[in-house]
């Protein structure tokens, strides 16, 4: 499957990567690397997709990386509008695509 | 169609190109460094002082033709990778290229490659004569290959024929 | 009260904190990041330079020589720290991971540095485009390759040597589209992609971005003299990332806030915040260097930031007015040096108009 991982590279060498890990992304298992940010773990798999605007229901990615631009926001945990370009993934955590401003879990 | 920017004859005007008698000659740098950049690695560690820049640090590289021994030394610390070593002296048919490089896979010595010009276009087929590893040069291979005479002034990438693994 | 609060852990706020702290300050450093450093651990590529100016260095063995001094001189270190808002009386706003508070300094050091220019076509809010530095911090730091076939916006150094790192982090950068009829950055990174098989098209444009839910395609076209596009020269490209590489802006939100005054300069990357030649902003006390003070370069970054590192021990009295002229004149023979040429003199004729004006501006 593809993994967009940089393992190798030539001038900042091999990769470290954390320990594998397992997160739930739109409910659904998914393998992730301790260290990594949310969104990158997922943009290596290939997902790139990580909301939809309220109005047009657009998709939107990662669009700055840095946590400025908010486009990445998704519901982590139960809890909305998460820059997930900015936020390490841990162990059991629950990743939502997020529609629109999201909702809290009652 | 795209207008080739990159090419011999642009380059052949500034004052790091060597000679045409200099290059028949023997081994030698060719320096294709040709802005007013705030830059002099390559002046500070040539040990024959066949490089200058001089005050003000824009000033572009110079070459002093009969100094350089063509040792190879000021390619891989030029941050432009604007640094070249040509050898038209290798063989009768063949002229060497060393050249910068920063890619993966490496090539290996005595592997077959394909030879670019400066707009990325194959010129020819090329061997690696050797790889000096990019270790001791912070991370910047100096790959040396033989294509034939003709080819020096035109060859100065590689790609390799190897797929990736 | 603190002494010296540096907001910015890039190599503006660093040098800012290492040349204070050389002299006897107290110093703290804030950064947002888990990790200072700033830009330098992205540029994985050697810089250009002179020796003093660690030519020939890869920029991340730069970001490693600053933290490392700046932790031998006791620089103390706030990392995961935002600062949201600076204050009359130099009162600093602080989040950390856990708590928000309010902080007072004598002396602040505003080294936020800056943020990517976007620019909108059609297709520009799918996922699939991104900024230039963006692709760079995920291949760099994240290690995520972020596209394997890439359209590059702009033929700056940023968009030249993006696409450089891009190819040495696996992928193909199938063009860089340049509207201006020539290439803008350095011609030896030009060089550097060229011969590597990157298509440079000058006086071209993005038409637009396509696919459904994310990039797969992408059109482009020739444009003429007036910016406008040539009808029948579109060409439909197949790339899964475009990345955008048009200018930088000073990040100066909270130079606003404390109430600098600025002067807009689109050549530094459009409003300025007013500086003297100590980098001390128009409110005293608050200083500005790197990139929000004028986007130019971490060579430059460095050099602003010692002197307002200098200008600050010396207000402070932890060194002689004599020394701390003797200390600048090296920053400011520095920064003539590397504003040279035909790259450096716009950036050194705009930063000596910044100069007359925060001087008349004091007369008053
Ligand atoms: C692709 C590319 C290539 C480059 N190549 C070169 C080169 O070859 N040579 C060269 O000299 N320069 C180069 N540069 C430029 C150089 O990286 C920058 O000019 C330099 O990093 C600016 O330094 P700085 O300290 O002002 O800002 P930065 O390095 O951007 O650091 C600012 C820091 O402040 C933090 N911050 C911002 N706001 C806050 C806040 N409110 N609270 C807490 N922290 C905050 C940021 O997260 C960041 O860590 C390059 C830049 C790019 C993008
Ligand atoms: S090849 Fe050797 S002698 Fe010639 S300029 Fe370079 S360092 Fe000097
Ligand atoms: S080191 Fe390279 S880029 Fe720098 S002046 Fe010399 S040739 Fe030019
Ligand atoms: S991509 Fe911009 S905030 Fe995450």
């Amino acid at each position: 499957m593809k993994d967009l991982r940089i393992k190798k590279h030539p001038i900042l060498g091999e990769a470290k990567f954390g320990k594998k890990i397992t997160i739930f992304v739109d409910g659904k298992k998914f393998s992730a690397y301790e260290g990594e940010m949310i969104a990158s773990a997922l943009y290596a798999k290939g997902i790139r997709k990580l909301r939809a605007t309220s109005k047009f229901k657009e998709p939107r990615g990662i669009f700055c990386a840095i946590g400025r631009c908010t486009d990445c926001v998704m519901t982590v945990n139960g809890v909305p509008n998460i820059r997930t370009c900015i936020t390490p993934v841990q162990s059991g955590m629950r990743v939502k695509t997020q529609k629109g401003l999201g909702k809290w879990k009652k | 169609m795209k207008k080739k920017i990159f090419t011999q004859d642009y380059y052949k005007n500034f004052p790091g190109y060597p000679s045409k008698e200099r290059l028949a000659k023997a081994r030698v740098v060719v320096i294709e460094c040709v802005q007013d950049i705030p830059c002099n690695p390559c002046e500070t560690i040539c040990p024959r002082k066949a490089i200058v820049v001089g005050k003000p640090i824009t000033n572009l590289p110079r070459l002093i033709e009969e100094n350089c021994t063509g040792c190879g030394r000021c390619i891989p610390i030029c941050p432009g990778l604007a640094v070249f070593v040509v050898n038209n002296n290798y063989n009768d048919k063949e002229s060497t290229i060393s050249l910068p490089y920063e890619f993966l896979p490496l090539p290996e010595k005595g592997e077959e490659v394909i030879a670019l010009n400066r707009e990325g276009e194959k010129v020819c087929r090329a061997k690696v004569i050797s790889v000096l590893d990019p270790e001791k040069n912070n991370r910047t291979a100096v790959i040396t290959i033989a294509v034939p005479k003709e080819y020096s002034g035109e060859v100065r990438g590689i790609r390799l024929i190897r797929k990736n693994p | 009260m603190e002494e010296v609060m540096v907001v910015g852990g890039g190599p503006a706020g660093l040098c800012a904190a290492i040349e204070s702290a050389r002299y006897g300050v107290k110093v703290i450093l804030i950064d947002e990041n888990d990790m200072p450093g700033g830009q330098l651990f992205k540029q994985i590529h050697r810089f250009f330079g002179s020796a003093q100016h660690r030519a020939g260095i890869r920029g991340y063995d730069i970001g490693n020589s600053l933290l490392s001094e700046s932790e031998k001189l006791g620089v103390r270190v706030l990392l995961n720290t935002v600062v949201w808002g600076i204050f009359q009386d130099n009162f600093l706003g602080i989040k950390t991971e856990k708590e928000t508070k309010i902080l007072q300094a004598k002396k602040i050091v505003v080294g936020t540095g800056a943020l990517e220019n976007p620019l909108a076509f059609p297709g520009w809010t799918l996922p699939g485009v991104m900024g230039a530095g963006a692709a760079q911090t995920m291949m760099n730091i994240q290690r995520v390759l972020p596209g394997k076939r890439i359209l590059m916006i702009g033929s700056g150094n940023v968009g030249l040597i993006v696409s450089y790192q891009l190819l040495q982090a696996g992928a193909k950068v199938v063009a860089l589209v340049e509207a201006l009829p020539k290439i803008s950055g350095y011609l030896v990174h030009a060089a550097k992609i060229s011969r590597a098989g990157v298509q440079i098209l000058t006086s071209h444009t993005i038409v637009k971005a396509d696919g459904k839910g994310e990039v797969k395609k992408a059109v482009i076209a020739k444009i003429d003299e007036n910016f406008k596009m040539i009808k029948g020269t579109e060409k439909e490209i197949k790339v899964d990332l475009v990345c955008i590489a048009v200018g930088l802006r000073p990040l100066d939100e909270l130079c606003w806030m404390a109430g600098c005054q600025f002067t807009y300069i689109p050549s530094l990357g459009g409003f300025i915040p007013l500086h003297s030649r100590d980098m001390e902003t128009t409110v005293s006390g608050i200083y500005v260097a790197g990139d929000v003070s004028g986007i130019e370069e971490a060579s430059t970054a460095i050099e602003e930031g010692k002197l307002a590192g200098i200008a600050i021990a010396e207000s402070l009295g932890y060194i002689s007015k004599k020394e701390a002229e003797e200390k600048k004149e090296l920053s400011w023979e520095s920064l003539r040096e590397l504003r040279l040429g035909s790259f450096g003199e716009g950036r050194q004729k705009t930063k000596d108009l910044i100069l007359k004006q925060y001087n008349s501006l004091h007369k008053m």
